[in-house]
């Protein structure tokens, strides 16, 4: 299992990678599920990028700064900055060179006033130069920051806008990578990898400019003694690369062993796996060593190799410019001054591998972020939305398909017309579709093929707050905010009042709940809700669905084991929630189908009977064999 | 605040005191001991590396006076020529040697204290008593073997280096001494001024750079919450609000970020603009010892060199006072978790054997809870006679759970005895206990390997022995439609197996183990009702064994021969199912609600 493990502080993405792992290994509480849709693997941001997905980093910088052009002023900076640092750090060789030729060599012999004079105003001008900088920096700071925050905003909006089928569970953490430390890494880039690379090369470029000034000869000598370097540092980084690329995979692997050593603490006691699971720790904890060690080869000899051909290239230049430099009309403090300048390129030289790796992963965090922006939206909303009266709403569909992205059918020739306030049960077998059916109720997605109305209206007409309003959805999970229980029931309207939101526990039967809480609305419900049981979790999303009033209520029952208590405070807020609207409950108990008004069977996409619980039972049927089976897996012999 | 429980680990600001660079030292101390090889050759390295970076200086210098100066003057020989190339070079190649040796073994000394550190990790994992993961969050857990090591070991590694720059440092102002006394005195006031500024540049950044950390998590936090619950947040048109929690949050990163990089604009060029006011202090004043005669150009150059690879050596001196804090930090919480003593069992074949053939349960007087203070059993007492089906019957939280993972050996009682075949479980052999005793959680946890790697874990079992445990399980069928059948790894991409799924393959594994005394907890609960009935009437069929199930069905009590029903942390009752009804009230109310339930 290779996990990216690119950034250094990883604490953030490591806990979200074991959230991960353990989800696998979620309670079961559900029988078997139905066919899930094709997982979006998080490489599925390839997909829709299209043209982007093998672009090149121009490519990317292109599009990127067409995204967020506010970065090109980050640009123009950069390039000042870049000559700035270049001519302070040019400045000092020049000096050495001025000072030994005029002031202490020339013919004059000892100038004081010209050494001195010389060397405070360089001094001036390195202390301007480092002002200048630092203004210079800062604005780039600046300016980048805004745009890095602009972007992270697009990116969250857009991905909120995908529809539901991109937001899988494994898809999460990539998700929340592109708004945070993709982010990162692209501000570690313009902040930094940009900017060194247009400060190293105009340092390189003026030091050979400046060599080429002193005599062209010695410095085409001193450029080919470099010319190797662009092969061999290359070639060491991206041996590097690639070792440091084999390092996270194996960095995963670790993170998945003890992993499992934790999660399945009881099952290694319970069989005495203990020493077979120190075996495999310890092999994969040597074999992190081994290709760590690989890479701490080539990254120990990327600065020796650009020292050592500095020294080549300054061994170089004396030789040189000691045997011809006379003749060619080179004067000491120049061949001095080479010496130098040799020294300026050895930081940039040995910074190069570094700066490449940085950029790299900075552009393919933008690539990414992109690949985000661009991905579609599957449901669009219309520009002039209708709205709906309230009250109760009707159900129409007609010819109803309904096809994954890769083809497969799920629901197909449904044709129904439930009348408002119907109190309505769906049921079938796993696979059968009545998930996807209350999916395209709620419109999160659309039809393939045919229509669907509420009150009606066209789902693909209404806009999208008053479909919010009128068509509710509580899915199974009972996924609540870290915020109190009044406040994750005010969502359900967001001007209620306290009272308001009292009543609506109060009609529904759980006045006695809320009256229980310690902190009554106040009471903290924990991350995901993790303070209240499961069967809790759902009383609060039905009070949040009674505050919201609406005409169509679809609900996805929770599947998994609840005591018999909430069971039973369920079961009757339920009764009163669907007063006074259309509920259509995507059933998996007896009491649900039975209490219904009318029951549609759903089998391989298609709706095979309906009627109410009595008539269908008559039928002898397949909802009749589902009664049975539910019948006798329950009552006692 | 329970002994071998973890702190939070956000991002520790670091102190400065006396005691933390104390610790910090002896964290290097004990690395360096235990693997005195790597450090050795680092360290050797390192000081090579130092001694041939003056000693670059000194042999330009030596090369300005006599082999520059001269070719201006007089002439000069190829010889001299020759000599001072092969000296340039010779440096140069001491020095890179010297310094590969110390990158690639300082690396080697942490990577190996990671490894020592890793095994004592994995090590206390393994043997701790199973209430530590109760008491301990999975991601914290993680987190030590992982980030907290690294952080550890991270330290480790400027180390050579830093020793390297003090004999640098040494060396240099050594040579400057001998070269002139004044420049050394201009050496002397710059090298200080250095080490000032990059401590004040690290104080300074500390505070900013953690609260980038911390907002950046908060960032991370919400971003997730919201991608989680993306489906209310769709269905309720949450989208502004969300859109605005963010930007709450974003824009404090972002000034996190703008303080951080202010410190980075004002500390990184100032760094390297100061030497080099100080190399034209040196020119200035040189020029004027050479004008004297008091100094040689050479030294002069020799000088300048010096002043110019200081700067580098003197940061990393910074960077490890400042990793060494956060290595304190991490390394505390490491000893932390390694302070929890493992779980005391009788050694490797000391204990005593569980007999062979189905197996009875004594509970004498059993106490136990996960926090001793609030036990779950108070002094149960109970009798399971070999073959018989018991069923487990209470209130959720009553202790059914505990009572099984007790008779399995996986906790030892507070007080009180578990005998199982009439041994003691503290005196009884580990192995034989496994042999004998099977236990299948309400979670079946399966390994990420093969679906026979998880029956049989690496021993040598024939298919057919295989295929009798699926066939009782009634996991025969879907594990030959898995793509692999048996050699289908689990919880790879791909197919993920439901819940129900998993429960029967873990029931199987139990069987496998052939138990005399097989307990389940609720292990069939996310099995279809009908498949359930079916599993429990090829487990009275097919196995001499004697079965404890924990049950919330009525079918499924329905098929014991008795009932145990736990409440109040005892055994309140026993007997037939009928016969409890009728005699036991609370009994008769639970059974009631159990029935409903199921009618639901």
């Amino acid at each position: 299992m290779a996990r990216d493990f690119r950034h250094d502080d990883e604490f953030e993405m490591r806990h979200d990678a074991a959230a991960e792992l353990l989800r696998e290994y979620a309670p079961p509480g559900v029988y078997d599920e139905e066919p899930l849709p094709p997982e979006p693997s998080p490489d599925d941001d390839e997909a829709h990028m299209g043209d982007l997905a093998e672009a090149g980093a121009l490519k990317v910088l292109r599009r990127g700064l067409a995204v967020t052009p506010e970065l090109k002023e980050g640009l123009a900076l950069t390039v000042v900055l870049a000559v700035v640092t270049a001519a302070g750090k040019l400045a000092l060789p020049i000096l050495i060179q001025q000072v030994l030729d005029r002031g202490v060599r020339g013919p004059d012999g000892f100038r004081p006033t010209f050494v001195y004079g010389a060397s405070a105003a360089t001094a001036v001008a390195v202390v301007l130069l480092y002002l200048l900088g630092r203004a210079t920096y800062l604005r780039l700071v600046r300016a980048t920051e805004a745009s890095l925050l602009s972007l992270r905003l697009k990116a969250f909006g857009h991905i909120h806008r995908l529809s539901v089928a991109e937001h899988s569970d494994q898809r999460r953490g990539a998700l929340v990578a592109r708004v945070t430390s993709d982010v990162e890494t692209l501000a570690q880039f313009t902040e930094w990898g940009a900017v060194a690379w247009i400060v190293d090369l105009t340092i390189i470029a003026g030091a050979f400019g400046v060599m080429g000034v002193y005599d062209w000869r010695l410095a085409l000598q001193t450029m080919l003694l470099f010319a190797p370097i662009a092969i061999v540092l290359p070639w060491l980084q991206r041996r590097q690369l690639d070792a440091q690329d084999e390092v996270r995979t194996v960095v995963g692997e670790t993170f998945s062993e003890v992993s499992e050593a934790i999660t399945g603490a009881s099952i290694v006691r319970a069989y005495g796996l203990e020493r077979s699971r120190r075996g495999r720790l310890a092999d994969v904890i040597q074999r992190q060593y081994k290709v760590r060690m690989r890479a701490a080869a080539y990254s120990a000899a990327t600065l020796p190799v650009a020292d050592i051909f500095g020294s080549i290239g300054v061994a170089g230049a004396v030789a040189t410019g000691v045997y011809f430099g006379p003749g060619w009309g080179m004067d000491f403090g120049e061949v001095v001054a080479f010496l130098f300048l040799i020294g300026l390129l050895l930081n940039p030289l040995g910074e190069i591998s570094e700066i490449v790796d940085r950029t790299q992963i900075g552009i393919a965090g933008w690539r990414k972020i992109l690949g985000i922006l661009a991905t579609p939206i599957d449901v669009p909303e219309p520009t002039e939305g209708v709205e709906l009266p309230g009250g109760p709403l009707s159900i129409e569909a007609s010819n109803l398909h309904f096809a994954y992205r890769d083809g497969i059918p799920v629901l197909r020739d449904v044709d129904l017309y439930i009348e408002p306030g119907t109190r309505v049960a769906v049921v079938g077998e796993t696979g059968s579709g009545k998930t996807t059916f209350a999916k395209l109720l709620t419109r999160l997605a659309d039809p393939t093929i045919g229509s669907l109305r509420v009150g009606g209206v066209c789902l693909q007409d209404l806009s999208p707050a008053g479909r919010r309003r009128a068509i509710r959805m509580v899915p199974q999970d009972g996924f609540l905010f870290d915020a109190s229980v009044g406040d994750n029931v005010r969502l359900g309207r967001m001007d209620a009042t306290d009272d308001e939101i009292r009543d609506a526990f109060k009609v529904l039967g759980l006045g006695w709940w809320l009256d229980d809480l310690p902190l009554g609305l106040t009471t903290p419900v924990g991350e995901r809700g993790a303070n209240l049981s499961v069967g809790e979790r759902q009383l609060v999303a039905l009070a949040r669905a009674q505050l919201g009033d609406p005409g169509l209520l679809v609900l996805d029952e929770a599947t998994s084991a609840v005591d018999p208590e909430t069971e039973r405070a369920l079961t009757e807020a339920l009764a009163r929630l669907a007063e006074g609207r259309t509920m259509v409950s995507i059933a998996h108990r007896l009491s649900t189908a039975e209490a219904a008004d009318l029951v549609l069977v759903f089998e391989n996409g298609r709706v095979v009977e309906r009627g109410s619980h009595d008539e269908l039972v008559e039928l002898g049927g397949a909802y009749a064999k589902l009664y049975e089976s539910w019948l006798g897996s329950t009552r006692a012999a | 605040m329970t002994e071998g429980s973890s702190t939070a680990a956000a991002a520790p600001t670091p102190t400065r005191s006396s005691s933390i660079l104390r610790r910090g030292a002896s964290l290097i101390w004990e690395a360096m001991r235990l693997h005195p090889g790597q450090f050795a050759l680092a360290i050797g390295g390192s000081t090579l590396y130092a001694l041939m970076a003056v000693g670059g200086s000194m042999a330009l210098g030596r090369v300005t006076d006599e082999v520059v100066t001269p070719a201006f003057e007089d002439g000069v020989e190829n010889w001299t020529i020759a000599g001072g190339v092969a000296l340039i070079l010779g440096v140069a190649l001491a020095r890179s040697v010297g310094a590969m040796f110390r990158r690639y073994f300082g690396m080697g000394g942490s990577l190996r204290m990671q490894k020592t550190w890793f095994m004592r990790i994995v090590d206390t994992y393994l043997s701790v008593p199973l209430d530590f993961f109760g008491r301990n969050q999975t991601g914290t857990l993680l987190a030590h073997a992982d980030a907290d090591i690294e952080r550890a070991v991270t330290a480790l590694q400027p180390v050579p280096m830093s020793l390297g720059v003090i004999v640098l440092l040494v060396a240099a102002v050594g040579s400057l001494a001998a070269v002139d006394p004044l420049l050394m005195l201009i050496g002397l006031a710059l090298f200080p001024t250095l080490g000032w500024l990059n401590r004040i540049y690290a104080r300074g950044i500390e505070q900013p750079a953690a609260e980038t950390q911390e907002r950046l998590g908060r960032v991370s936090a919400v971003a997730h919450e919201s991608f989680d619950g993306a489906l209310v947040v769709k269905t309720l048109g949450l989208e502004q609000r969300e859109q605005a929690r963010l930007e709450r949050d974003a824009e404090a990163l972002r000034s996190a970020r703008l303080d951080v990089g202010w410190m980075r604009a004002t500390f990184e060029p100032a760094l390297e603009t100061l030497p080099q006011l100080g190399t034209i202090v040196l020119l200035a004043v040189g020029s004027w010892r050479v004008s004297t005669g008091a100094l040689d150009i050479g030294g002069l150059v020799q000088a300048m060199a010096l002043f110019g690879i200081l700067v580098f050596p003197t940061r990393v001196l910074g960077y490890m006072l400042e990793e060494l804090p956060r290595a304190v930090v991490s390394v505390d919480r490491l000893e932390r978790v390694l302070a929890n003593p493992p779980r005391p069992m009788p050694a490797d074949g000391a204990g005593q054997q569980l007999p062979d053939g189905p197996l009875g349960a004594h509970l004498e007087g059993v106490w136990f809870g996960y926090d001793p203070a609030e036990p779950v059993l108070s002094g149960l007492d109970a009798v399971i006679e070999p073959g018989e089906v018991v069923a487990l019957v209470g209130a959720t939280g009553s202790g059914k759970s505990t009572l099984c993972t007790l008779l399995a050996d996986l906790h030892d009682p507070a007080a009180g005895t578990v005998r199982v075949g009439g041994v003691d479980l503290t005196e009884a052999d580990p192995a034989s206990v496994r042999r004998s005793v099977a236990l299948a959680f309400q979670e079946s946890f399966l390994f990420v390997a093969s679906i026979r790697d998880n029956l049989t874990f690496g021993e040598d079992v024939s298919d057919k022995e295989i295929a009798w445990a699926l066939d009782v399980s009634r996991a025969d069928v879907f594990v030959s439609h898995l793509p692999g059948g048996l050699n289908h790894v689990v919880g790879e991409r791909g197919v993920t197996l439901s819940g129900g799924q998993r429960q029967r393959l873990a029931l199987a594994r139990a069987l496998l183990r052939r138990p005399g005394l097989l307990l389940l907890d609720d292990a069939t609960s996310a099995v279809d009702p009908v498949i359930e009935q079916q599993i429990l009437a090829n487990l009275r069929r097919g196995l001499s064994t004697t079965t404890l199930i924990v049950a919330h069905r009525l079918s499924t009590i329905a098929l014991a021969d008795r009932v145990l029903f736990l409440q109040g942390g005892r055994i309140a009752a026993s007997g037939p199912h009928t016969e409890l009804v009728a005699t036991v009230p609370a009994y008769a109310a639970l059974a009631q609600a159990y029935e409903e339930e199921d009618a639901a």
